[in-house]
Parts: structure tokens; C-alpha cells; sequence
């Protein structure tokens, strides 16, 4: 028994770098096992049995080779931009938030989800999609980072800039966020209330919700938003208040109170939404709006006085071979410009050019729209950044000729599910 | 044999390495052959008298460690082993023991009485030997002097050696009167004085009943507190080590003893012997730590269930221990800095000062700034240092508040005397005392702009060794503070001038004296970790260097032993460092992909660097090539077939179970890096993973991780993760329920048992998760319900953490999500989706919520549809 050891550490650091350097990996670690267990979670789940090809890649990188020379300085510092896994394209938002001008607008103008127009009622549309209406105004994304908020119109410009609750969406001491939490909401900005109307969400906290269903972001919007604080009146450092919309499950009674209900907000047509799909850019036949004068001031296309014209109008993109084709990928062929008039004229390939139907000359063929001859109006508003997509086209010619009504989609509704869940309110409205 | 034995004995330690090698061979032999004559040839050795005094010994110390060992499941065999021994025989062994205690020579006694203490530590729990401490304490009732010592160290030894739960308190009493006895002043031989002394240091442990007890309490002190006035050294030292043992297992009994244990301790830290000092300056920083311990459960919000209170003793002690700490910082040793083992009373004094700080905070400030005052600036180089050394001591405890006003013009100060002072011993102080400051008080409280310090630093990192050491200390903590501040990191205008500072260190011909070369290269670590989006070009720049460096090491040929263990060091240092540069750059995108073209020559180095130690892997090449697999990706797989080799080296190594630990975390990130396409190698980590789950040499810590892990595999490979489940769940199932059996746990256990836990939860999520979408889900359906029960338990248990509770509800989720409608009959009768649920959605934790949010969301789906 010889006397015990006493010595204490003496101008040493208590902990060993050796220790951190362990401790730390073992924090990257569980950092990234939760951040795969939270991707796999928020993946679309297997209680919904869908066939694979209805989820068309998401990931597509959607570029236009003559992007300008701001946007291919930023595509070569991050080469992944080229790259399709999930993270990846989060990542991009990180990018992309530090882009500026026209770069900018160049790449937020791809990164909204884009509805198709209804031009037939898609089978199941009670068990497989929600209904809600559409507040009328201007489709935007806004992006919350570094403490401002920035709002960014469907062709990339600038809305507003402004604080916000949202996370990181202000300079405040009470928004506590780490600096890389950043949000990404899908919205539309409602002139006469001023109020941004959130109908998706994009982004979270810093984590993507692009992978996920329909279902699940319309769940995580609604237990999300309205616990920061964006929902309350507009206040210093909260410019802009939001709100969301009410979403339906698509059957009878939810038909009707997005068509007929009343709401704080000027409706423009009602969204569909197939609860299976994930936030895809671009033009998807998974979401889908439709319109009729009951519920939208604006079902006719307007000029850019305003006014409808006599006859449909539509904008065409003009490619390099003279061909005028839609905003579809791959782009629907309309028509084609000739030579001579493309020589005489000012026109580039990449301009947008608005064409008069002539009623005479369109066909169905197989269910197909062709438009034939078509009358030159002029070149399109420059503020555009798309074409008319082929749906909006088919939509607006049919909106003219033989409309798709409401009550078409009521009958498009499986009498059966209805018996089940809702027997009472089928047989009053047969 | 037996008549060779003492032979053989001898042999084993002679000078003659073949006669020592056939010696020990000769005895593993016997051992093999014939267990009980071999215990009874050594015993009989060792109790004969007419054998010469080496034989005997080794003959107890063979015996001992046949009886002993370090690593559990070796001791648990030895255990059996003796245990199952023919009764004769062991009766025969245990005689020849008891009578050697009383053997004229002494060294025959002590080796005795440790081998009968290790037989007790076996036989006793199993209430056997029940006449062993009746027996030993009528030895003491002899008049013989060496029989009397001899048996009171035996029983010192047994107290070591037995838990207090095998001896009744009837005997402990027995026990405690005659150790007592043997320690009184009446007692007039010193041998069984100091025996006695030593051996109540180790039967205080059984002293509870007797501590609660007024009057023996006051009779132990009595004769403790007289002990430490003995005139032989030794006995006060030993009586001085019971005092401090008291301190921590008695705190609550020591209110009305203090006053006297102040005196009797200030008078031994003044006058005393250097050893008696030491123990009475431990006394009180034991003190310290136990308030300070006491006093942090009172700031958590446990404060009302808090077993001890506290009783201030330091607070109160406060004007007269602070002046008695502060004389010791006076009585330095010459180059005290230079010698590792160095342990001296100013060094024992300022420590102590420290933990007082820390005990009472802000008090302790004006009492110690005179002395600093006074001090700092006269002639004696002692006076400096210990002024220095007492602010330095001050530094972590009282608030920043009431140091800043100091600290501003201390800094200064400091800043000078590391340039200019001429002392050594008073530069590593003062480099030291900066490091300090910067460690507790960084960021805006000071205003000395960080260009001035940087430069003094700097300069100071080529000073001699020891002073550098710290001047690269202090960087580590300026570092530090600066990584909290942000994007505008005041360290990026002399970024590239630290990194050449410190790279210059580490190239230094005497950088292995004083730690300095790793401390430049801990130093150049934390640097890297705060280098921002403005200074990471320069880290990028310093990837080659760092490579070329480790190419060096592994160039050097025919090493001598001592040149080996160096170079692993440096190894060991540069894959440290590439670790930490592969996590910086490998985590931001802009950096990534200019990092990623490296990585062919840094796994072909990492590669060398394993092959250069033949059996084991390096740690932290491991951590090094875990980081760089996930930065890599999909493209890590053409270095898995060079690679897979040493991961299966990694995870068979039971000794080194770090490096075990580490390896099964790598698995982890190679799954994550390479998703199916790890798959090829699946079946030999799953077999590997199984074999050390299975065993019971690998430390407990690293099965939580292991766990975990097959959650990761089977995230990464999702349903062909269907092979393994026969031997998985049953691993989870019985691990699960043993987590759920944990009754009156100390600490430890509750927070391994947690980590348990969270290993098995993570385990089922990613099985779970990874069948999603998958035809084969179904195969699940079996588990389902143990899942579910499991939950429940863990719910009804009432002692899960937050980690634990986060890692559970998610459970509950992936299981609806996964499963779906059919488990939804299952899902409805638990109690996890309904009270748990309940409860984790009304958590205040955000991780926690947001789990439960979504498996509300699952549940909900699986059980309407």
C-alpha cells in the first residue's frame, strides 16, 4: 500500500485536441445519420401505391444553353448545379442566394413548380388530389435567409425586400436561427390585402422538402408557418403578413367549398394538387389549375392593354430553325417562321413572339391540338420568361368553344367513394 | 517438479534470457498440466521458510496473477477457475497463505497478504472462507510485532479488495477497532503503526454505519487527526492521505472537525515535509471538489433532490486558505517547467487556488489581486511567477464582469513580459495565463487589438520549447474565441503568417521536447477549423504540405523502436490534421470539389500509413478516412477493395476498443457515402458487427454504435438488408429487453443504458425505413409488435432522455409509415401512439416535436387507412 498518486493536470488544457477531434467526428456523425433518417422519412411513403413512371424525374436540370455570363460564372463554381441527387439541389438555394441581377432572375425564374391547365379531369381525382382556391395575384417565390426576406416574382425579379418572422427572415434578436437555416415558400402575393397567400412549401429550416409529397408539405405548411409568427399582422420587423390557404381533399363537399366558399381573398380559379406528387420545376400534369367565370375574373387570356381579344392569343418561343414551339419540355411544335421573315425582321432565336389563332385552322387530331396557320401580333412584354405552355393554349381554346365545367367535374367523381364517406351530402345533390 | 520448483523460480528471473525463457515456459506447463499442484507447489513455496526470499516472492506474485487479471472476462475465467478447485486443495493453499504472515521475513509477509486478499476478493461474495477475518483478527491479539503488521496490511489489502456488501457489520466493527488500535500512540512500533494507518485508508469504504455515529466518528477523527502529529514522516503522510479520502467519501460529517483540520493542515503546508505538505494542500482541493460538484447539481434544476448539501466550508475557510495557498506559489523549483513528472508545493498550491476560484467565484478576486500587485513587477523572478501563476489560477470561476477590468490591463502587461522578461519560468507563466484568458474570457471583453497579440504570439512560438508550447496554447484558445464570431474572423488578415508560424514549430530540431510539436499541430488544427469563406484558399494550399509531410514519414527505413514509436506519433499527428482539413473543406460546396482531386494520394498515404503498423489500425487515419468518404460520395468506391482490409482490422480490435468504436462509426459513414454500392461488403461487416456484439471482451461502450450502425447499413441498402434480419432482431429483441431491466441504477448506468437505447431505436429506423417502398416490407410484420412493446416500456419506464425520446417517437413513425394499414390495429392498441405521442407533441424541445409531428402524421395515415 504505498501512498496514492496525487498529482493533478498542471497548465494543461483540460481537454485534448485528440478528444475534440474525435468528439467532433462523432457529432458530424449523428448530425448525418439524422439528416438520412430525415431524408428517408420525407421521402413519399408506401402507404400510397404508385406507379413509378407518374413521378417523372424532378431533378432535371432545366437550362437553356444561352444562359448569360453572370449565370455561367455561377454554374462553374458549383458544378453540382448538373448533379440530380436531392441534396444537391438544396445546396443549389445556397448558391443561387448569393447570385445577383440578372443571374439571379435567371435561375429563380426555373425553380417554381408550374401548373398545367385542366384540360381533362384526371382519373381518381377524389382519392389521389386536393382541391383549394387560388388567392388572385402574383405567383412568387419567397426565400428567407441571413436575416432579410426577398421575394422573387415567376419570371425572377425582385418583389419585395423586406423583414420578416419567418426563420432568418430579419435582423432580430428574437429570431434566433444559425445563419444557414433558410426557408423556401411557394406563394401568391394578394394586392388588396397585402398579404402573401402560401400555397407550398419549398424549403424549411434548411431542409428540403422537395423529395416529398404533396400531402406531407401541405402538413408540414400547416403545423410549420404559423408557429413563427408570419401569420400575425404586419409589425417592425414583419412587413408582410402570411397566410395559408384551406386545402380540400378533392370530393364533393371539398369541390364545393373551394369553388363556392367565401374567402379573405379575390379567388382566381381553383389548384389541384395530386397529394402523391414531390415539388418538381417547372410545367407538371400534377398540378393543375382550372378556372370558370364563377370563380376567376381572368379565364380569357387579356392583351397587354387588358382587354380580351376577339380572337385567342398566344406567345411562342422562336428556336433557331424557325420552328415557334410552347414552354413544355420538350417543347410542342405551333408552327414555324420562315427564313426570309425571320431575315427580314429583328427576331432571335429565344424572343417570344404573340400569335392570333385562327379559329378556322385549328384541329383536334387524337385528342392533339393543332393550331395551323396563325396570324404575327408582335413581339411579347419583355418582362416575359416563358412561352404559353401547350395546356394553357388547349385550355384557352376550349375555354372559347365548349368549356370544361364544374359540373364535369363533379360527375367525374366516383359515386362509390362518396356512398362510403359522405352518403348524405351524394344523395342531396343528386 | 515440486522438488525443482525453487529452481525453476529462480531461472525465470535470471539474467540469462534463454534460462528466464525456459523457466517460464516450464511453469506455463505445469500451470497447464496440473492446476492444483502447481497452486499448492507455489503456495508451499512461498510459505517455507527455508526457500530463498526471491523464490518466494515470485511464487506469491504467480499466484496472484492467477487469480487477477485486468481485462473482465480473463478475470471472470480466473474466478471460475479457482471456484471450481478441489476443496482440498484450496483449504491446503489458503492454510500455507495464513501461516506465511507470520514468516520472519518481511517480504514473504507482504506478498502473503496480498494473495490472501485476491482469494478473499473471489471467495467471500460466494460466502466462502467464513473463518478468514476471525482468524486474522486473533493474529492481531499476538504480542509478535511482524505477525501483528503482516495481518493489519492483509486486512488493508481485503478492504481493497472486497466490496463493503460481503462483510457484516458486525466484523466491520471488529476490523475497525483493531485497525484503530494498531494506529494509537500507545502502539510503539512504527511498522504496525504505518500498517494500520494504510490499512484504515482502505476500511473507510466500510465505515458508513461507523461515520453516522457520533461518538465513533469522533474517536476515528480523534485518532486520525493525532496521527498526522506523529514524528515518523511516513505515518503522517498516510494519515494525511485518510483525511483527504475523508474529505470526498465523508464531506457531510466534517462540519465540527474543520476548524481543527485547518490548523493541523496550514501548520503541515507551512512547515512540513514536502510529501506531508502535498497531502494536507489535497485535502483541501479535494474539498473544492466536492462543493464544486454540489454546487453544480445546485444550478441544475435538480436542486431540491441534491443528496448532499452544501456547507460553504471553502467560503468560510476563505481569508485564511487563500494567504496560506498563496505563500506555496512562492516556493518554486528551479526549471520546474522542463521536468513532466515535476509535482511540487507551488505547483499543488496554485491548483488548489484554482479550484477555489472555481468554488467561490467572484469573492476570491480581492483577496488575491494585492498579492499580484505587489508582486508582479519586483527583481525576484519567484515574486513575478507566482503573481503571474495566482492570476492565471484566478481566471476560470468568478464572472467576466468582475475580471474584465483587470484582464485589459493585465494583457498588456503579460504581452510585454513574454517579449521581454528574462526569466523562462516566467514567460511560460505568462504564456500560459494568456491562454487562460483567452479560454474563459473571449471575444469583445477584450480590447487589445488581435493583430498586437497575434504578433507578441508569434514571436513567442520561437522562444525555447516549453514557453513556444504555450505561446501556441494561447493561439489554440484565441482560435477558439475567434470561431464564435463569425464570417469576419479576425484572425484572416495574418491567416497565412499563423499557418507558416506554426508550420515553422513543428519543424523545429527540438520540437519533441515540452509537447511542442503537438501542440503546433493541435494549434494549426483549431486554426483550420475557424478559417472562414475569405482564408480557406490558404487551408486548400496547406493540403499538399500536410501530405508531403506524412509521404516523409513513411519514406524513413529500418527504424529503431524508439524512432518507430515517434514516427507513429507524427503519424498519428499529420492524419489528424488532414482530418480536420478534409472536414473543413469537404463541407462547403464552393471548397469541395478543388479538395475532392487530392483524394487518389491522400488514400493511397492512409493506405502506407496502415500498412506500416502490422496489426493494428491507426485512429485517426480512420477518422481521416471517414470524413473524406462522405465528402467523396459514390466516387469512394474504387478505394473500398484497398480499404476493406484494414476496416475489418478496425472492427476486430477488441484491446483497442477506440479504435473499434471508431471503425463502426466509419462503417456509418461509408453507408452514407456510398449508399447500395456498399452492399459487396456487407456480409463481412455484418459478420464482424455480430461477432463483437457477441462478445464479451469488446468494451460495452462501443455496442450503443454498433447499433446504430445496422441502421445505417440498412438505410443505405434497404431491403436487401432482408438477410441479416434473422440475426439482427434477435440481437436488438434481447438487448431491448435487457435496456428495459435496468433497476436502481447509479449515473453510468442510466446514461449507458440511454445510449443503448438510442442504438437500438436507430436501428429500427433504418431497417424500418429502409424497407419503405419495398415488396418485402411485409417481413417486418413480425417484428412489429416487439417494436411497439419495446416503446411502451420505455414509456412506462419514465427515464428516457430527450435523445432517447426523439430517437423513440421517430420509431413510432417509421413503423407506421413503413408498415402502413396492416400494422394499423397494432399501432391503435399502443400506448406510444396515444399517451407518448401526447406527450412528445407537448414537448418544449424543438427535435423532439418535430419527430413526433411527423409520426403523428404516419400514424394517422396507418390507422385511418
Amino acid at each position: 500500500m504505498a501512498p496514492h498518486e496525487l498529482r493533478r493536470p498542471f497548465k494543461r488544457p483540460a481537454i485534448s485536441d485528440q478528444q475534440r477531434r474525435r468528439d467532433l467526428a462523432l457529432i458530424r456523425q449523428t448530425q448525418q445519420r439524422s439528416d438520412s433518417q430525415n431524408r428517408a422519412r420525407r421521402l413519399a411513403s408506401s402507404l400510397f401505391d404508385l406507379p413509378s413512371h407518374s413521378f417523372p424525374d424532378a431533378c432535371q436540370a432545366d437550362f437553356p444553353d444561352n444562359v448569360d455570363v453572370g449565370y455561367a460564372i455561377a454554374l462553374e463554381q458549383s458544378p453540382e448545379l448538373e448533379a440530380s441527387s436531392p441534396t444537391v439541389r438544396h445546396l443549389d438555394f445556397v448558391q443561387a442566394s448569393k447570385l445577383k441581377g440578372s443571374a439571379a432572375r435567371h435561375w429563380f425564374a426555373r425553380q417554381l413548380m408550374l401548373t398545367e391547365w385542366m384540360i381533362d379531369v384526371p382519373p381518381n381525382l377524389d382519392r389521389d388530389w386536393y382541391v383549394f382556391a387560388r388567392p388572385a395575384g402574383k405567383r412568387c417565390f419567397v426565400v428567407s435567409s441571413n436575416g432579410s426576406t426577398v421575394s422573387r416574382l415567376r419570371n425572377g425579379s425582385v418583389l419585395h425586400h423586406f423583414p420578416s418572422s419567418l426563420p432568418n427572415g430579419a435582423r432580430t434578436k428574437e429570431i434566433s436561427a444559425p445563419s444557414h437555416v433558410y426557408c423556401i415558400l411557394d406563394c401568391i402575393f394578394h394586392e388588396p390585402d397585402q398579404t402573401y397567400y402560401v400555397i407550398d412549401m419549398v424549403c424549411w429550416r434548411g431542409y428540403s422538402l422537395y423529395d416529398c409529397s404533396a400531402e406531407f408539405r401541405f402538413f408540414w405548411l400547416n403545423s410549420k408557418l404559423s408557429e413563427t409568427g408570419a401569420c400575425n399582422p404586419p409589425s417592425t420587423y414583419h412587413r408582410y403578413r402570411f397566410s395559408v390557404v384551406p386545402i380540400y381533399d378533392c370530393n364533393r363537399i371539398g369541390l364545393h367549398k373551394a369553388y363556392t366558399g367565401g374567402f379573405a381573398f379575390v379567388k382566381d380559379g381553383l389548384l389541384f394538387y395530386n397529394r402523391h406528387a414531390h415539388y418538381q420545376t417547372g410545367n407538371t400534369p400534377l398540378a393543375l389549375v382550372w378556372k370558370d367565370e364563377l370563380c376567376s375574373q381572368y379565364v380569357l387570356d387579356t392583351d397587354s392593354e387588358g382587354h380580351v381579344p376577339a380572337e385567342q392569343q398566344v406567345v411562342l418561343e422562336l428556336q433557331d430553325d424557325g420552328k415557334l414551339t410552347t414552354s413544355d419540355d420538350p417543347p410542342i411544335l405551333f408552327g414555324c417562321l420562315e427564313k426570309e421573315i425571320i431575315q427580314k425582321s429583328s427576331f432571335q432565336a429565344g424572343n417570344f413572339l404573340r400569335f392570333s389563332v385562327i379559329d378556322e385552322c385549328v384541329r383536334i387530331v387524337d385528342g392533339k391540338l393543332e393550331l395551323g396557320d396563325l396570324k404575327f401580333v408582335g413581339k411579347a412584354n419583355r418582362a416575359r420568361a416563358f412561352a404559353d405552355s401547350y395546356s394553357k393554349v388547349f385550355f384557352q381554346y376550349t375555354a372559347r368553344h365548349s368549356p370544361l365545367q364544374f359540373q364535369d367535374l363533379i360527375a367525374s367523381l366516383d359515386p362509390n367513394l362518396d356512398e362510403n364517406s359522405e352518403s348524405n351530402d351524394m344523395e342531396m345533390i343528386d | 517438479m515440486a522438488v525443482e520448483i525453487t529452481q525453476v523460480l529462480l531461472n525465470a528471473q535470471s539474467v540469462d534470457a534463454s534460462a528466464r525463457k525456459y523457466a517460464e515456459e516450464s511453469l506455463n506447463q505445469f500451470q497447464d498440466q496440473n492446476l492444483p499442484s502447481f497452486f499448492l507447489a507455489l503456495s508451499g513455496e512461498l510459505a517455507n521458510n527455508d526457500k530463498p526470499v526471491d523464490s518466494r516472492k515470485l511464487a506469491g506474485l504467480i499466484l496472484k496473477n492467477t487469480l487477477d487479471a485486468k481485462e473482465q472476462h480473463r478475470k471472470n475465467d480466473l474466478i471460475q477457475r479457482w471456484l471450481s478447485l478441489d476443496m482440498f486443495v484450496k483449504a491446503q493453499v489458503k492454510g500455507c497463505l495464513l501461516q506465511t504472515l507470520s514468516s520472519p521475513v518481511s517480504d514473504a509477509r507482504s506478498t502473503a497478504s496480498q494473495v490472501i486478499a485476491k482469494v478473499a476478493g473471489i471467495e467471500l461474495p460466494h460466502k466462502q472462507w467464513p473463518e478468514l477475518i476471525s482468524t486474522l483478527l486473533s493474529n492481531i491479539q499476538q504480542q509478535q510485532s511482524h505477525v501483528k503488521q503482516a495481518t493489519l496490511e492483509t486486512l488493508g489489502y481485503l478492504c481493497e479488495e472486497v466490496s463493503p456488501d460481503f462483510v457484516d457489520q458486525d466484523q466491520v466493527n471488529k476490523i475497525l477497532t483493531a485497525v484503530v488500535q494498531g494506529m494509537n500512540a500507545s502502539e510503539v512500533n512504527n511498522d504496525v503503526r504505518l500498517s494500520a494507518t494504510r490499512a484504515l485508508y482502505n476500511a473507510l469504504g466500510f465505515a458508513q454505519a461507523n461515520f453516522s455515529n457520533d461518538m465513533e466518528r469522533d474517536y476515528l477523527m480523534r485518532v486520525v487527526c493525532e496521527a498526522t502529529l506523529t514524528p515518523e514522516l511516513k505515518i503522517r503522510q498516510a494519515a494525511f492521505e485518510c483525511l483527504v479520502a475523508i474529505s470526498s467519501s465523508y464531506y457531510d460529517k466534517l462540519g465540527s472537525y474543520m476548524q481543527d483540520i485547518f490548523i493541523i493542515t496550514a501548520k503541515a503546508v507551512k512547515e512540513d515535509e514536502e510529501p506531508v505538505a502535498l497531502q494536507a494542500i489535497e485535502f483541501w482541493s479535494s474539498i473544492c471538489d466536492e462543493e464544486i460538484d454540489i454546487l453544480d447539481e445546485y444550478g441544475s434544476d435538480f436542486s431540491a433532490d441534491s443528496d448532499t448539501p452544501c456547507f460553504y466550508f471553502i467560503r468560510q475557510a476563505l481569508p485564511a486558505l487563500v494567504p496560506m495557498l498563496l505563500d506555496t506559489l512562492l516556493k518554486q523549483e528551479e526549471d520546474q517547467d522542463l521536468d513532466e513528472g515535476a509535482w511540487n508545493i507551488a505547483m499543488a498550491g496554485g491548483t488548489c487556488l484554482g479550484l477555489v476560484a472555481r468554488t467561490v467565484g467572484d469573492d476570491i478576486v480581492p483577496l488575491v489581486m494585492p498579492f499580484i500587485e505587489e508582486n508582479i513587477s519586483k527583481p525576484d523572478w519567484r515574486q513575478r511567477e507566482a503573481a503571474t501563476y495566482a492570476f492565471g489560477s484566478i481566471l476560470e470561476g468568478p464572472s467576466p464582469e468582475k475580471l474584465t477590468p483587470t484582464i485589459n490591463v493585465a494583457l498588456n502587461f503579460m504581452l510585454t513580459a513574454l517579449i521581454n522578461d528574462p526569466n523562462n519560468h516566467v514567460k511560460d507563466t505568462t504564456a500560459w495565463t494568456v491562454g487562460r484568458i483567452f479560454e474563459f474570457m473571449h471575444g469583445p471583453t477584450v480590447e487589445i487589438p488581435v493583430r498586437t497579440i497575434l504578433s507578441v504570439l508569434l514571436q513567442c512560438m520561437k522562444d525555447v520549447p516549453n514557453v513556444a508550447e504555450k505561446a501556441c496554447g494561447a493561439l489554440y484558445f484565441l482560435a477558439r474565441g475567434c470561431e464564435v464570431v463569425g464570417s469576419a474572423s479576425p484572425l484572416s488578415p495574418l491567416f497565412a503568417d499563423i499557418i507558416q508560424a506554426l508550420l515553422s514549430v513543428t519543424h523545429r530540431e527540438d520540437a519533441g521536447e515540452s509537447r511542442l510539436r503537438t501542440a503546433a499541430y493541435e494549434t494549426l488544427n483549431e486554426v483550420v477549423r475557424c478559417a472562414t469563406d475569405e482564408t480557406t484558399p490558404i487551408v486548400m494550399q496547406l493540403v499538399p504540405v500536410i501530405m508531403v509531410e506524412l509521404h516523409r514519414t513513411l519514406e524513413a527505413q529500418k527504424l529503431t523502436s524508439d524512432e518507430r514509436e515517434k514516427q507513429n506519433e507524427l503519424q498519428g499527428l499529420l492524419c489528424g490534421c488532414l482530418q480536420v482539413i478534409i472536414q473543413k473543406l469537404g463541407s462547403a460546396e464552393p471548397t469541395k470539389y478543388t479538395f475532392l482531386q487530392y483524394t487518389d494520394q491522400m488514400m493511397d498515404l492512409f493506405l502506407r500509413v496502415f500498412a506500416c503498423r502490422n496489426a493494428t489500425v491507426h485512429e485517426e487515419a480512420m477518422l481521416a478516412i471517414g470524413a473524406l468518404a462522405y465528402a467523396a460520395g459514390h466516387n469512394f468506391l474504387k478505394y473500398m477493395q484497398g480499404f476493406y482490409p484494414y476496416l475489418e482490422m478496425g472492427l476486430q480490435n477488441f484491446e483497442e476498443y477506440q479504435v473499434c468504436a471508431i471503425t463502426v462509426g466509419v462503417v456509418g459513414d461509408l453507408c452514407r457515402a456510398l449508399d447500395d454500392k456498399i452492399l459487396p461488403f456487407c456480409d463481412g461487416i455484418m459478420t464482424h458487427l455480430l461477432k463483437d456484439l457477441s462478445s464479451n471482451q469488446l468494451h460495452r461502450s462501443v455496442k450503443p454504435p454498433i447499433f446504430s450502425c445496422f441502421g445505417d447499413i440498412a438505410l443505405a441498402i434497404g431491403e436487401n438488408f432482408e438477410k441479416y434480419l434473422i440475426y439482427a432482431m434477435p440481437m436488438l429483441q434481447s438487448a431491448a429487453e435487457l435496456s428495459t431491466l435496468v433497476a436502481e441504477a447509479d449515473d453510468e448506468m442510466i446514461e449507458y443504458t440511454n445510449q443503448l437505447r438510442n442504438g437500438i431505436l436507430e436501428a429500427h429506423s433504418g431497417i424500418l425505413q429502409g424497407f419503405k417502398n419495398s415488396p418485402k416490407t411485409q417481413l417486418l410484420m413480425p417484428y412489429a409488435s416487439n417494436i411497439l412493446q419495446f416503446l411502451d416500456s420505455l414509456y412506462n419506464e419514465k427515464d428516457m432522455d430527450d435523445i432517447v425520446m426523439k430517437a423513440a417517437v421517430g420509431v413510432l413513425g417509421d413503423l407506421a409509415d413503413t408498415l402502413g394499414a396492416n400494422a394499423g390495429p397494432l399501432i391503435s392498441q399502443s400506448v406510444s401512439s396515444k399517451d407518448f405521442l401526447e406527450e412528445c407533441l407537448a414537448s418544449d424541445e424543438h427535435l423532439i416535436k418535430e419527430s413526433a409531428q411527423w409520426a403523428k402524421f404516419a400514424v394517422s395515415r396507418a390507422i385511418s387507412g
